[in-house]
């Protein structure tokens, strides 16, 4: 049995103009493996991993004709279900440490929080056991420290940390690093890595990058204006049949081959069927 | 390489205070000095003679010259400010034209008036107000929402003096509830000594148990019209802060990790919200202590605003300034305070005041 089943997963937003569709009929499977979804900005990524873990926010409404973590049927979740779900089972790191972090908490008690309220204990040593496992060389420090004393990377360490010390089956990582500089992104996708083949879990790695993400995980999916236009083994991405990912492969820069003008992503309307 | 970057502010943050309050008393001593040269050269530029207000109108010619020199009249008008900053730093604001005394006790009897029910009707405010501000913003749109709205628009569009009248007339005259005007009755006035001039703390500690409850009947309206007032004001702001708190990511942060809504509500974004939360509380205070004119009046509560309408109708100059320097003082007091609990509330500004 599959860890997540996602079936015809649709996300609404109401707009003046009628309702409007971000995500539409996305549907896949995840096992314990490292799935990536990859698409340009604004294709609907983030509000998939959201629904997925049932925080799709408001007016915006997800239904979907299946959605089931491990066998728990989560469209019609109680708010208790979710809650011995969420941090315990699912988690989500979230795209920008900046503002994904409360301001006015130290980091310690915010990785301890999440600790709490997963039935874990408030283990002072787990959170800095964590804050290590994501080669934070001061964790004392950090725990210490309010988030604007971070730097981007250390905060998005900080972030991973808080979302993998409670151990769960589950992590959903919306661009984890897409807010880092190239060193410090290498060695966060090291971390994720590492820890991704350690437990076990199932990975959701979303990005823009389709490189990145070919490089990362094992399996892709494309998705294009709310829709999933192409799924494929990582492996399999040369022999990519969809134009988008075609088009997407061919803005990629490539050091040997200097293309003039440089190539546009096209767009069709055609794939939105 | 980002270990570098952590920032030194936790290690070196016990030093950092001195600094910050070395500058936070700078400001507060340009404030008052500029506060003082105001009200130094109102009281040079209105058309009232200080000279005839001390000797009265049908005093000869050589008293008047004599007392404009003891009054320093004379001197060049820098000497005369530092002469008037002189005493005011020793507390002489000068006599009152009315009351013949100095306006210091004038006002040292009528400020504590003010001070205890602006502070019942701030408590109140803050105590309602910022729960139903919260509740509100997490009910946005739903009949909650509506219903704290229409009791906050009330609250900014009623009359005080038609609401204090109306509640007078319905909780005293009616129905016997509380006190009627004044700070307590007649036959309780003399069971207990003024030792800090606020009734509620005076009685209390003296244990006159009867006293009190006489005191807390009559404050108990004009208490809770002020508290009524400031509740909307503060609910409305409580509302916006929290809608634009629980928007940002890092609730969804909280929901992600699994914690419960009411402390993501309580704790995360109230926690947050309270930034700003404090400013708009002192300030609604600080207007309070300024002294409800209107609510004063209705109740015949003798306290400072009282005493700035009277002496305004009367045109006794000194009690005037004294007045404008004490609530002066006072907002530059609350916004000190609020600048201090800012810092202490939102680690952000702490390395840069
Ligand atoms: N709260 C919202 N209200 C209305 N539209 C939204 C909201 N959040 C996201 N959207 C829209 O949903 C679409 C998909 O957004 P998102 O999933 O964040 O894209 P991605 O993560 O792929 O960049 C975008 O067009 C965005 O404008
Ligand atoms: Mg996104």
């Amino acid at each position: 049995m599959s860890l997540l089943s996602v079936e015809n997963l649709r996300v609404t937003f109401p707009t003046r103009q009628g309702p409007s569709e971000v995500v539409r009929g996305v549907t896949f499977e995840l096992g314990r493996e490292r799935l990536g979804i990859v698409g340009e900005s604004g294709s609907g990524k983030s509000q998939t991993g959201r629904a997925i873990l049932g925080l799709t926010p408001p007016p915006g409404k997800a239904t979907a004709d299946r959605l089931e973590f491990d066998g728990i049927d989560l469209r019609n979740a109680s708010a208790r279900t979710w809650r011995s779900l969420r941090g315990s089972r699912m988690s989500m790191v979230m795209q920008d440490p900046k503002y994904s972090l409360n301001p006015v908490m130290t980091i310690g008690r915010q990785l301890i929080e999440a600790l709490r309220y997963s039935g874990g204990g408030a283990a002072k040593a787990e959170a800095m056991a964590m804050l290590e496992a994501v080669q934070i060389r001061d964790p004392e420090r950090v725990f210490r420290a309010y988030p604007h004393e971070l730097s981007g990377g250390m905060g998005q360490r900080a972030m991973i940390a808080m979302m993998l010390v409670t151990k769960p089956d589950l992590l959903i990582a919306d661009e984890p690093t897409s807010a880092l500089d190239v060193t410090v992104q290498v060695e966060v996708l090291r971390i994720l890595d590492g820890l991704v083949r350690d437990r076990g879990m199932g990975l959701i790695f979303i990005s823009h990058d389709l490189r990145l993400v070919s490089s990362f995980c094992d399996r892709v999916l494309v998705m294009y204006a709310g829709r999933v236009v192409e799924e494929l083994d990582a492996r399999d991405l040369s022999k990519a049949q969809h134009p988008y990912t075609r088009g997407l492969m061919n803005c990629l820069p490539k050091i040997d081959d200097d293309q003039r003008p440089l190539p546009v992503l096209e767009r069709d309307a055609a794939w939105l069927e | 390489m980002a270990d570098a970057d952590l920032g030194e502010g936790r290690r070196r943050a016990l030093p950092e205070w001195v600094p910050a309050l070395a500058r936070i008393l700078g400001t507060v001593a340009v404030t008052m000095l500029g506060l003082m040269l105001i009200t130094f050269f109102i009281g040079r530029v209105v058309p009232v003679d200080p000279v005839i207000l001390v000797i009265g109108d049908r005093a000869p010619k050589s008293v008047y010259d004599r007392t404009f020199i003891e009054l320093g009249l004379d001197k060049p008008i820098w000497q005369q400010f530092l002469i008037y900053l002189g005493q005011v730093f020793q507390g002489d604001l000068g006599d009152s034209f009315l009351t013949k005394r100095p306006i210091i006790s004038d006002i040292a009897r009528v400020f504590p008036a003010t001070l205890e029910l602006a502070t019942v009707g701030i408590l109140i405010g803050t105590l309602f107000g910022v729960p139903l501000g919260v509740f509100a913003a997490v009910r946005q749109g739903k009949l909650a929402d509506q219903v704290v709205r229409v009791v906050g628009l009330i609250g900014y569009s009623a009359p005080i003096f038609w609401l204090g009248l109306l509640g007078l007339l319905l909780f005293y005259a009616r129905l016997h509830w509380i006190g009627g005007p004044g700070r307590v009755d007649i036959s309780f006035e003399y069971s207990f000594t003024n030792r800090t001039g606020l009734m509620l703390l005076d009685t209390a500690m003296q244990g006159e148990w009867a006293a009190f409850r006489n005191v807390v009947g009559h404050i108990a309206l004009p208490g809770a019209l002020l508290g009524y007032l400031s509740m909307a004001y503060i609910s409305r702001m409580s509302r916006s802060f929290m809608l634009n708190e629980l928007g940002q990511e890092y609730i969804t942060t909280a929901r992600v990790k699994g914690v419960p809504e009411r402390r993501i509500i309580w704790v995360h974004a109230l926690r947050n919200a309270a930034v700003p939360l404090v400013t708009v509380i002192a300030l609604s205070y600080a207007g309070l202590l300024e002294g409800a004119v209107l609510t004063e009046t209705v109740f015949s509560w003798p306290g400072l605003g009282q005493y700035l309408t009277n002496s305004l109708q009367k045109a006794d100059m000194n009690a005037v300034l004294g007045c404008t320097l004490v609530i002066g003082t006072i907002y530059i007091g609350l916004n000190l305070l609020s600048d201090l609990l800012y810092t202490l509330l939102d680690p952000r500004v702490r390395r840069r005041t």
